[in-house]
């Protein structure tokens, strides 16, 4: 059970969250001049990656606010959490 | 009756003595007991079968580990409990236990058949003889398995019990209150941290609070009076919370565990009433210190499962702490230096007994003592078989030849009535492994320890390999200034004397001149399987240790193992030739020990187990008699039965009185989303498929949401308040999902966006009136709303108050007829419903339940998100095409409505279904086909709306069939297990295809 350093509430038990996919997935600004492949790429194709992982997080039964967290899937430690529009810390890449 | 109590001890009180029941008789014990204890006390060691063989079995430890002494506690339906192991049982006036596993008792044993069938049982027995043929799995095997498994049985009504849950958090969590935890608890709350103790036992001091050998001492005292002074300090320090008969069940990522404490398990029978039977501790701790200590090891001989076979480590703690003696004639068979403890001990009260000792010679302070009271010792034996039926009452040793692989000489035979085990000590890295900790295998003494491999985690003492009290003392002391950070000092000058061999010569399998096939060595006594099993399945091809444990079962019992796993990963080590090591380990699930199903539901039943929500109006729905369904967490009337009705009688009234005269609709529970900001109209452009720019203010339009997949998400009537303002509904079932997502897209794609949305849902309550009257009931109601079509069309809404309170009416319609939708502040909801009904007599005012409103808009052909669609329909299968806007750039799901995928035009698409007999009605899930001969069937689609409508008499269906939009007037058939049922496909609006009723 994560404990989630929520940007606007400080730390809370994970029932209080809910996981909302990798991060930074960007909605095309033009979907209707993209290929279906491009849109599918968009659409449906997700990393998930053993090690590093940007998720986004929703403080849904708190504050309700989405953010982003860098979360190591391998042994679930997180290891940093900023707030959506900021830039993802560059040390985990 | 026999006595084996021989001396008194400080934990058992003589002066309280105790009478409880074991299968059907009376027994007496003291206060102190555990039950295992009082009936060793009374002789007792046979307490049940086992599992596959059904040997009798008898009490082999004194705690967590046990595999055999399980129990069934009480006989009352609703507070029987199965599988308590009597070793962890606190004897309390008017128990009462019986043995499982046994029919019709423990001593004459029916199944005891198969321990001369025994061949025939081999490892993967079910596996093989229960899968052929099929049709004798549910009538034959199934049962068979059932009647002889025996393993316990449930209450069978519900738990009177009380259970609590409480939340916690401390700096420093320490797991087990031994020496090396009482010495971390100490270390960390004199240096101002909070901290918890937790131990699974009535009292703290682990396997040292009764340590009584002189040659084992600290600053000049016997170890044990050292710990009781050292527990007297610890009770003292004000930031130390101390918790005895609290076991850890399980450990969970990020330092969460979670802990059984027994409150009132203990307590004689009219005590425990009205108290809270156990609680559990959901524990959140920043560091966690696992002191768990060791258990010891059997050894793997042939026949080493009789009753009076024990742990030589537990042999002691029934006579040291309980003042029991588990026989008076006793062999120990050893591997290691432990086992001289017992028998030091056993001698010193008087009870004669010998060592059998695997090590060709060994010498430490214990072995002197020994040997100095003239203990007989059988250096480098071994015992190759026992004797007696129900309980040991001989045995078999031999000589072992140099390399150890095999026996020499001649047998000698030795009189004994208990025999001690002591096959070294496994270390309990349970709680390190599923907190996900890693281990290492140390080659020297064979055990898996703990990898360090945390910074808020360490294991410490025996747990951690560390066996004699010096080493356990001064590393735990070490370890605990690094983890925590701190310089204690208490325990520098601490000056420690023990026995320090720790020489061992470990044998997995002990060797024998019988062959394999022909011997009893049990691995794992509750699950019954042998070293022969664990080498067949190996002969078999099975290789890994996860694959081995489930095909033989070993590991996989109750006790998940704690006496069996080494053993059995040293089998098959030596069996295929490799390391140890190498092979890993099983995986540790929590948890450790069985939970009862009332601790972790807590208080959480009955009325309790789930939130339900109410509606202001519900009061008034359950003096009507409405029969509720759960839509979500909300309760919702369902009908409303009248003298005597079935549900189809009620809901065929209501629905006809709704379209003749009028109906009221409980609405309250719709979701309803306040959308306010400069942006909001632009924001309700990109989540809806249609326009919204040129909605007027006091206007409202319905609006289809859609995932960016472009499958249909949720569907709503939302009203331009003002400028911008906005009131969104939503379906039931989506209210929260939807704030979510549109929350979502407003925080992370569009937060340029000057949007604010704020959930009302039980802000408002709404009565929804329909009907053709239902313009007179409003009229009642609102005497001075101009309710003209000009003033107030369809689609539109008002402000108006009723006796001074504020409502929010909308024109719309569900149910295709003239319809009003009035919003009050929820505290009024209930007034307001009275008021409508009051106001709606003289017009037969009905009110109806969410089947009727479910019938009338299936006769308009109004779908139903979540039952006419499953999330793979898009708005074109749905044949709303004429909601999707063709000018707007985007919204969201738009890219994907003309995906390769989605422009097929062999999709399951919405149609109609008539039945060519319009009294059958269709059930819902019924699969469509249009030809029953071929092979297979080819499926078209399925039902996903059907009621037989009274307004026209007959039956109607929504259906999604496979190119559906082109069938229209096609025959389809819906084969069902008695018959064929011949629908057409047909239009999905069956009434008032004009909508004349909308303005009637
Ligand atoms: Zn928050």
């Amino acid at each position: 059970m994560f404990l989630i350093n929520c940007p606007f509430c400080g730390e809370r038990d994970q029932s209080e969250f809910s996981s909302g996919g990798e991060a930074h997935i960007v909605r095309p600004k033009q979907p209707t001049e993209l290929s279906d492949d491009e849109w599918a790429e968009y659409l449906f194709m997700r990393k998930n990656i053993k090690g590093i992982q940007f998720e986004r997080w929703n403080h849904v039964h708190g504050c309700r606010k989405w953010f982003n967290v860098v979360r190591d899937t391998s042994n679930d430690k997180i290891l940093s959490v900023y707030k959506m529009g900021e830039k993802p810390p560059v040390n985990y890449k | 009756m026999p006595n084996y109590r021989i001396h008194k001890t400080e934990y058992i009180d003589e002066t309280k003595r105790v009478s409880f029941k074991y299968d059907g008789k009376t027994y007496f014990g003291y206060e102190g007991d555990t039950l295992a204890s009082a009936l060793l006390a009374n002789g007792i060691h046979l307490v049940g079968r086992s599992f596959k063989y059904h040997r009798p079995r008898g009490i082999v430890s004194c705690g967590a580990e046990e595999p055999n002494a399980i129990c069934q506690i009480g006989s009352k339906k609703d507070l029987t409990e199965p599988n308590v192991r009597a070793t962890e049982l606190e004897l309390y006036e008017g128990l009462e236990a019986s043995s499982q596993n046994c029919w019709p008792n423990v001593k004459f044993d029916i199944g005891g058949i198969n321990n001369f069938i025994s061949p025939l049982i081999p490892a993967g027995f079910y596996y093989k003889t229960f899968m052929w043929p099929k049709s004798f799995w549910k009538k034959v095997y199934e049962p068979l398995i059932r009647l002889s498994a025996g393993l316990g049985k449930s209450p069978t009504e519900p738990d009177p019990d009380i259970y609590d849950h409480k939340y916690v958090h401390y700096d420093v969590l320490v797991i087990g209150g031994g020496v090396s935890g009482i010495i971390a608890a100490k270390m960390a709350a004199k240096n101002n941290l909070k901290t918890l103790l937790v131990d699974d036992k009535k009292i703290l001091g682990g396997s040292t609070i009764y340590q009584n050998n002189e040659s084992i001492k600290i600053d000049d005292k016997l170890s044990s009076e050292w710990l009781k002074n050292e527990i007297q300090e610890i009770k003292k320090l004000s930031n130390l919370t101390i918790k005895t008969r609290t076991s850890i069940a399980a450990y969970h990522g990020y330092n969460f565990l979670l802990a059984k404490e027994n409150l009132t398990d203990h307590l004689p029978k009219e005590k425990k009433k009205n108290k809270i039977r156990q609680r559990l501790w959901k524990i959140r701790a920043k560091k966690v210190v696992i002191a768990t200590g060791s258990i010891e090891r059997p050894l793997v001989f042939n026949n080493n499962d009789r009753p009076g076979i024990l742990l030589s480590n537990s042999i002691n703690k029934y006579l040291d702490y309980y003042g029991v003696t588990c026989g008076e004639n006793i062999i120990l068979f050893t591997n290691n230096n432990s086992a001289y403890e017992t028998s030091i001990s056993l001698h010193k009260k008087g009870i004669k007994n010998i060592i059998v000792d695997l090590r060709k010679s060994a010498s430490s302070e214990l072995i002197k003592q020994a040997e100095i009271l003239g203990i007989k010792i059988y250096f480098n034996h071994v015992v190759t078989n026992t004797f007696g039926y129900r309980k040991i009452n001989s045995l078999e040793i031999m000589k072992l030849s140099e390399d150890g692989n095999t026996t020499v000489g001649n047998k000698i035979r030795l009189n004994c009535d208990c025999l001690g085990m002591s096959g070294g000590w496994t270390p309990m890295v349970h709680m390190h492994t599923q907190s996900g900790g890693k281990l290492d295998f140390r080659d020297e003494d064979q055990v898996f320890l703990p990898k360090e491999n945390s910074e808020d985690q360490i294991s410490v003492g025996s747990c951690n390999g560390d066996f004699d009290l010096e080493n356990i003392i001064d590393k735990t002391v070490n370890k605990i200034n690094k983890f925590l950070d701190i310089d204690n000092q208490d325990y520098q000058d601490t000056n420690i004397i023990c026995s320090k061999e720790n020489d061992k010569r470990n044998i997995w399998l002990l060797p024998n001149k019988i062959p394999l096939g022909k011997t009893k060595c049990f691995i794992d006594f509750q699950n019954d399987s042998t070293a022969k099993d664990i080498k067949l399945a190996l002969k078999e091809g099975f290789r890994s240790i996860e694959h081995v444990k489930r095909y033989t079962t070993t590991g996989m019992a109750t006790d998940q193992g704690k006496l069996s796993n080494m053993h059995a990963l040293g089998i098959i080590a030596d069996t295929a030739g490799v390391k140890m090591g190498t092979l890993g380990t099983t995986t540790f699930r929590p948890p450790f020990t069985p939970l009862t199903f009332g601790t972790l539901v807590g208080r959480n039943v009955g009325k309790f187990f789930e939130v339900v929500r109410k509606t202001s109006m519900h009061e008034w729905h359950v003096e009507n008699n409405a029969e509720f369904e759960n839509v979500g967490q909300w309760k919702r009337p369902w009908y409303y039965p009248k003298n005597g009705e079935n549900m189809h009688d009620a809901v065929q009234r209501e629905s006809k009185a709704a379209r003749d005269s009028a109906g009221i609709l409980d609405a309250s529970t719709l979701g309803k989303i306040d959308i306010q900001g400069t942006d909001a109209s632009e924001f309700l452009n990109r989540v809806y498929t249609n326009a919204w720019s040129k909605l007027a203010i006091g206007k409202c339009r319905y609006g289809l949401m859609l995932n960016e997949d472009g499958m249909v998400y949720d569907d709503g009537v939302t009203t331009r308040i003002s400028e911008n303002h906005y009131l969104m509904t939503t379906t039931t079932g989506g209210a929260a999902n939807v704030l979510t997502k549109l929350e979502d897209y407003l925080q992370t794609e569009w937060p340029e966006l000057d949007v604010y949305l704020t959930s009302v849902t039980d802000h408002y309550s709404t009565a929804s009136i329909c009907g053709p009257n239902s313009k007179k009931i409003l009229n009642k109601l609102f005497p001075n709303l101009d309710l003209s079509d000009e003033n107030f069309p369809h689609m539109s809404f008002k402000e108006d108050k009723l006796k001074n309170i504020d409502c929010r009416i909308m024109r719309i319609s569900f149910t295709g007829e003239l319809s009003y939708e009035i919003n009050i502040e929820s505290k009024y909801g209930n007034s307001l419903w009275k008021m409508c009904i009051e106001a709606g007599k003289e017009f037969n005012l009905t009110p109806y339940g969410t089947e009727t409103m479910h019938l009338l808009r299936a006769e308009k052909g109004f779908i139903i998100v979540g039952q006419d669609t499953d999330g793979t329909m898009t708005p074109s299968d749905l044949q709303m095409d004429w909601i999707v806007s063709k000018k707007k750039y985007d919204f969201i799901g738009k890219r994907s409505l003309y995906r390769s995928d989605t422009i097929r035009e062999d999709r399951k698409q919405l149609v109609g279904l008539l039945t060519d007999d319009p009294k059958e009605i269709l059930e819902e899930g019924a699969q469509i086909v249009s030809d029953v001969k071929s092979k297979p069937i080819d499926m078209l689609g399925h039902v996903t709306s059907s009621y037989f409508s009274p307004n026209l008499n007959k039956s109607i269906a929504l259906a999604v069939v496979r190119s559906g939009k082109t069938m229209k007037g096609q025959k389809l058939i819906i084969p069902m297990e008695n018959k064929n049922i011949n629908v057409t496909v047909s239009d999905t609006i069956f009434l008032d295809k004009e909508n004349k009723r909308l303005n009637a």
